[in-house]
């Protein structure tokens, strides 16, 4: 940090340029030191990820010599790919889900609005602020009696209505910004209505479908309400594997550490590619 | 829109609705269904334990949820929870949204690094700071604690909600510094520079100029995040399970224990109802801000 605020020290001809200088070496160590204190735990588990048990528990140090030793415990002893897959389907089956039936909503909505569509709006965005407690016990309840305790389909029910209205506001967004002229160029060449949405509007707008696909996924794989009470062991994704490394407390460090990696690592990735159609996606448009 | 196509087809709100129909009828069940289920189950005398008692309770759960000194000390640990959390990631996100702002070497990486923790699972973020952080022993706290001096802290006994604080905030400041950051990036900087020439100083810019200009984006923050915050479950559950006694034990938390644990579903969906009038309180002015939004 220090070297890169000297680095940038000016000569000592010019005192505005060198005040300048100084404030933005000032600046940089600020920044950085602000930025590495927030991203210190993320950094800290990774790095305990590759010790030793009995090196994760011994006193704080950069210098160990790594070892994929817990990576491979996990698999062996609690099968972590089965979470995973677990995962997988559930985030990538709801959002599919969340898509096919969000997308001629968006599509009506945008291209044929009547005078209710702001309403229809709202209100589906009003269906967002129910909170998730409020209706556990009738949910629980209907689950037991339907078989859908424990098991993907349910989860995937649940994730497509939770994530449904903000993907169909981010949609909505996308599609209104399409010129009409395209479409209804499409129509004169007797284009159906589905024609118009598969080979017009999908391949159109296609960057904007896929960051509110990846908003899905990460909301998807990262919910923690429901997979913890509605799951136990046969479909319970990485949030609620995650969370039976609360009981056995100090004693699984590494492995924890292990595990957690590898089910944040793609969704961190995918994150750091969506930011700005994150903050469209969750402020719904109010912050642009 | 005319009423009309070339190709002859009729516009208007058959077509609109049947494209529309599904999933306003989905967002109907969801929210109908159960909403009306809680509303039912909380009259209800309804425990899964006594089967034989059954029947309408009139406002019994509520009168016996009201009068527990359980419910008083949730709804507290709740409001602080909400309310710690807000002002911790609001006067963050704004000051550290100025900060990376600002240009210096090296700013896109550094601010990927301060939004990382949003992205991650609530269970891992909360069992990484329980264990890695907080252990009174081997965590990294302790351990900085201990060369500088002082006595390790023994997190979750000594101060359970606050730490359950610290947890909850490290995941949403960087929610509200993304926010912030982007609201940020429509300032006019023109303004900025004019107010400058006119001999303002950084504070007198940040009070007068930056600060109106976030207001809107501020607002956003505070709500969506009072939504999230009123219903924190997972951060809970994973590490101190509500205790030591009730000391973390929020409204959600107390929903869970009554619900799953207790199989009392009248008194349970009684707090879901409580629950769901707190919530609505807030969504009343977000969607209103939206919709205020929504027509510009």
């Amino acid at each position: 940090m220090t070297t890169l605020g000297s680095k940038t020290a000016p000569p000592r001809s010019v005192a505005g340029w060198r005040s300048a200088q100084a404030k933005r070496a000032i600046i940089t160590v600020l920044g950085w030191s602000v930025a590495l204190v927030i991203f210190f735990p993320i950094f800290w588990m990774v790095l305990t990820g590759f010790k030793t048990e009995t090196a994760a528990i011994a006193d704080p140090t950069l210098i160990f010599s790594p070892t994929l030793e817990s990576y491979q415990a996990v698999q062996a002893r609690s099968g972590y790919a089965r979470f995973a897959l677990n995962s997988v389907a559930v985030a990538f089956g709801s959002t599919f889900f969340a898509l096919l039936i969000a997308i001629p909503c968006a599509y009506a909505m945008a291209f044929l609005p009547t005078k209710r569509t702001k309403g229809t709006l709202l209100w589906m965005l009003s269906t967002k602020m129910l909170p998730s407690v409020g209706v556990l016990v009738p949910i629980y309840l209907i689950f037991r009696d339907v078989g859908l305790l424990d098991t993907r389909t349910g989860l995937i029910i649940i994730y497509t209505l939770m994530n449904l209205p903000i993907v169909v506001w981010m949609l909505y967004t996308f599609f209104k910004d399409m010129p009409k002229d395209i479409l209804e160029a499409g129509r004169m060449d007797g284009a159906t209505t589905l024609q118009e949405v598969c080979f017009l509007l999908l391949p159109l707008t296609l960057p904007g479908i896929a960051s509110t696909g990846l908003l899905s996924i990460i909301l998807s794989w990262n919910e923690a309400f429901w997979s913890l009470n509605l799951t136990s062991s046969k479909a319970a994704p990485l949030t609620a594997y995650i969370a039976s490394f609360s009981s056995p407390e100090g004693l699984f460090w590494a492995k924890l550490s292990a595990a957690s990696t590898m089910a944040i690592a793609p969704i961190l990735i995918l994150g750091w590619m969506t930011q700005k159609q994150m903050v469209r996606g969750l402020t719904f448009g109010a912050v642009k | 829109m005319t009423k009309t196509r070339a190709s002859g087809r009729t516009v208007g709100g058959l077509r609109t609705l049947s494209l529309q129909a599904p999933a306003v009828t989905l967002l109907l069940l969801w929210m109908i269904v159960p909403l009306g289920m809680t509303i039912w189950f909380s009259f209800q005398y309804y425990n899964l334990l006594m089967p034989d008692m059954a029947g309408f309770a009139g406002v019994e759960n509520y009168e016996y949820l009201l009068t527990d000194p359980a419910l008083w000390r949730a709804m507290g640990n709740t409001l602080l929870l909400v309310g710690s959390v807000l002002a911790i990631t609001v006067i963050g996100g704004t000051l550290l949204a100025v900060l990376f702002q600002q240009d210096f070497s090296g700013r896109g990486i550094a601010r990927v690094l301060a939004i990382s923790p949003f992205f991650v699972m609530p269970t891992v973020s909360a069992l990484v700071w329980k264990n890695m952080m907080m252990h009174p022993s081997n965590g990294v706290l302790a351990w900085l604690f201990e060369s500088v001096g002082l006595p390790a802290l023994d997190w979750f006994s000594a101060l359970p909600l606050t730490s359950i604080v610290i947890i909850v905030a490290w995941q949403w400041l960087p929610f509200a510094l993304l926010i912030l950051l982007t609201a940020m990036q429509s300032l006019d900087e023109d303004q900025v520079e004019a107010a400058r020439m006119d001999g303002a100083g950084p504070i007198a810019i940040f009070f007068f100029i930056t600060l109106p200009h976030l207001r809107r984006a501020i607002s956003v923050v505070v709500m969506i995040e009072m939504i999230f915050l009123l219903t924190i479950f997972a951060e809970i559950f994973v590490t101190t399970s509500g205790g030591p006694g009730l000391a973390t034990t929020n409204l959600a938390y107390l929903i869970y224990i009554r619900a799953l644990l207790d199989f009392d579903v009248g008194t349970a969906s009684a707090g879901g109802v409580i629950a769901i009038i707190l919530a609505n309180i807030v969504a009343i002015f977000l969607v209103r801000m939206v919709a205020k939004n929504l027509a510009d």
